[in-house]
């Protein structure tokens, strides 16, 4: 949408649309800052939290998934190994207090590791397949952090306990997953225009054909792969410090992949900003509906209607469909204003003569 | 020993015959439609709820129960795949496709939760309880006669797909869409009645899942779907044939680790998919690999 504004307008269009990005980056950015200031609600800055680690999980995956047309139904394979590395290290090596953030390295180094074989095993296959591979991987790693005998099994880990006031509790989790987010959403942004994600995005529009024009598959996705696991390795420790506890259940959730992946197609597939505003659309909504609807199952049928609602109507995500929706409605601006200048022009003449 | 393992056996296979019945299902829609139902898991709960519902409130005995739930499923497939997955186009129905099938999964646990709530129910029967006597090990009557109406259906599903014009056209719809096309099949109207066969045929399998799994509630779709998605991609998405060899070998496999080591069971089960495929990606029985990738 935006090059063909450039295109109509020349380079100074071209400066303009950059600059106006730019602002609106920097706007964005001052606006989430102050947020916690403006607002001290402790319920709602804890959604905040909460929708911002989503922000990093959905930008993450779309940068494997999104980009490359791989759809992974596995990444809490990657949440769930965050939180766990860093429960498990800060239990074994007794790290108490603010020392368990210097662990989060780890969570994305773990994710990473978990990456490679996976990736080398599952994008072997494409499509449904894939799919499945993911389902599978995550119920094996489900099973055992149940069953393994350093995970703690039902009772799950506990995070080192923080000694912070309840307000300025909620407050440094948020700039913290606010710079993870910013992070992720960040280097999607780079990876989207680099060679790499031209690669990527090759490989999704026609692998076979990417191939043939020299572009290393394997590698390629393999790296997406791991950096999108890294990234949801370190949200995934991020949320365990912030709720204090992980559960096998809870940290391989089977709703946590489906989430990541509406949220993604909500605000648009294999974009920079929609899976970022998919989960800041659909996070707070679900919480939201959580504590509105007391009752449980209401809230998860109007959630299951939420999906199919945007399955059906915005097939191809807000993002996209709202930006064609400008285009077409600046084209036809464009086509009327001459046009419409020219009738002023010929009724004003014909006003003037006698 | 050799008794515990011929007992894990024979337990495999009748169990791995209710699997193949709710997977055939599954690979036929995937066939024709090119879509993978993650709903069945969920749909063959709620055929479990039907009959429980049937034999708790109008006391009506299971198997005949089936008269009325196999109809109703099938009714509610046609209205799912006319509703929602046939107006999916375009490049990314594929993900698509499994988001609309997993948000009718998550209202129908929503519906079922709300209906019948979040405990463990059993089908109980005469034939649930009671047990015959054979090689020297105990067997509930209702394996055997499970394992029989899954034999039933899967040979009355093979006769149709093999032996009658509809079942011929759906072969051809699965082979090439477009050339089905061409050659005057109702293409739409495959699709809707596959996908009515294939939710129609889980209200056998979830009779005799419910009855035979111990107790169920509608959080038992996921671990059922996960397993039922490894035995069609192992047997080969979209291969019949695939789909029964996988369900009994599957469910064989799991029956015998489950002697040594009940919780590993499963994750065998899940290895074994992935070991599968990293050596053969199309599965046991998968056609050219263009086609299931």
């Amino acid at each position: 949408m935006n090059s063909g504004l450039a295109l109509r307008e020349g380079a100074g269009g071209l400066r303009r649309v950059l600059a106006l990005r730019g602002g609106a980056a920097v706007l964005v950015v001052a606006v989430f800052a102050a947020f916690p200031l403006v607002i001290t609600d402790q319920l709602i800055t804890t959604i905040a939290v909460d929708t911002l680690i989503f922000v990093a999980a959905a930008a993450a995956w779309n940068i494997f998934s999104g980009y490359s047309g791989y759809i992974s139904l596995g990444h809490a394979v990657f949440f769930g190994c965050g939180a766990y590395a860093v429960g498990i290290a800060a239990r074994d090596w007794q790290i108490t207090g603010t020392a368990e953030f210097a662990l989060l390295p780890m969570a994305a180094a773990v994710a990473a590791a978990i990456a490679v074989p996976f990736g080398l095993i599952a994008l072997r296959v494409r499509r449904h397949t894939f799919v499945v591979i993911t389902i599978a991987v995550f119920f094996i790693f489900q099973l055992m952090a149940f069953n393994l005998w350093f995970t703690s099994g039902t009772n799950g880990l506990a995070a080192p306990f923080l000694l912070w006031s309840p307000t300025t509790f909620n407050d440094r989790f948020y700039y913290l997953a606010l710079a993870i987010a910013a992070g992720a959403a960040g280097l999607s942004w780079l990876i989207r225009g680099s060679r790499f994600g031209l690669q990527l995005r090759a490989i999704r529009d026609d692998e076979d054909r990417a191939r043939g024009l020299g572009v290393r598959a394997m590698p390629v996705k393999l790296a997406a792969f791991v950096i999108s696991g890294a990234i949801t390795g370190l949200a995934g420790a991020l949320w365990f410090f912030f709720i204090g506890q992980v559960l096998p259940q809870s940290g391989f959730d089977p709703i946590f992949d489906l989430t990541v992946a509406l949220m993604a197609f909500l605000g648009g597939l294999g974009t920079v900003s929609g899976p970022v505003i998919g989960a800041l659309i659909l996070e707070p909504a679900q919480q939201y509906l959580n504590l509105q609807i007391t009752n449980n199952y209401l809230s998860q049928i109007l959630l299951g209607s939420l999906f199919l609602a945007v399955v059906l109507f915005l097939p191809r995500g807000a993002v996209p469909t709202i930006g064609e929706q400008i285009t077409s409605w600046r084209a036809r601006q464009a086509d009327r204003a001459p046009a419409s200048r020219a009738a002023a022009a010929a009724v004003l003449a014909k006003g003037k003569s006698p | 020993m050799i008794r515990q393992l011929f007992h894990a056996v024979i337990d495999g296979i009748l169990s791995g015959g209710v699997y193949a019945l709710m997977a055939v299902g599954l690979t036929l829609i995937f066939g024709v439609l090119d879509i993978i139902n993650i709903a069945q898991g969920i749909l063959v709960v709620l055929g479990a709820y039907l009959s429980y519902a049937l034999s708790v409130h109008l006391h009506l005995d299971l198997f005949v129960g089936l008269l009325v739930t196999v109809p109703a499923m099938f009714v509610i497939g046609v209205a799912i795949q006319w509703a929602f997955i046939r107006p999916l186009r375009g490049r990314d129905r594929t993900a698509m496709s499994l988001l609309a099938c997993y948000a009718v999964a998550i209202i129908i646990e929503g519906i079922l939760y709300w209906v019948f709530g979040p405990n463990f129910v059993q089908l109980n029967a005469s034939y649930v309880t009671s047990s015959v006597h054979m090689f020297g090990f105990y067997l509930p009557y209702i394996y055997l006669y499970g394992f029989a109406i899954a034999v039933l259906l899967v040979g009355a599903l093979y006769l149709t797909l093999y032996r009658t014009r509809f079942g011929r056209s759906v072969r051809a719809t699965m082979q090439d869409r477009t050339a089905a096309l061409l050659i005057g099949v109702n293409v739409n109207r495959v699709a809707a009645l596959t996908f009515g066969i294939g939710v129609a045929v889980t209200a056998a399998g979830g009779m005799v899942f419910g009855a035979t799994s111990g107790g169920f509630n509608p959080n038992s779709g996921y671990d059922l779907i996960s397993r039922l998605l490894a035995i069609i991609v192992l047997g080969g998405l979209g291969s019949i044939g695939g789909a029964l060899a996988a369900s009994v070998f599957m469910l064989t496999v799991e029956a015998i680790v489950d002697i040594w080591s009940p919780t590993w069971s499963i994750v065998v089960f899940y290895a074994a998919l992935v070991l599968v495929l990293t050596v053969r990606p199309t599965g046991l029985f998968g056609r050219q690999a263009a086609r299931a990738q």
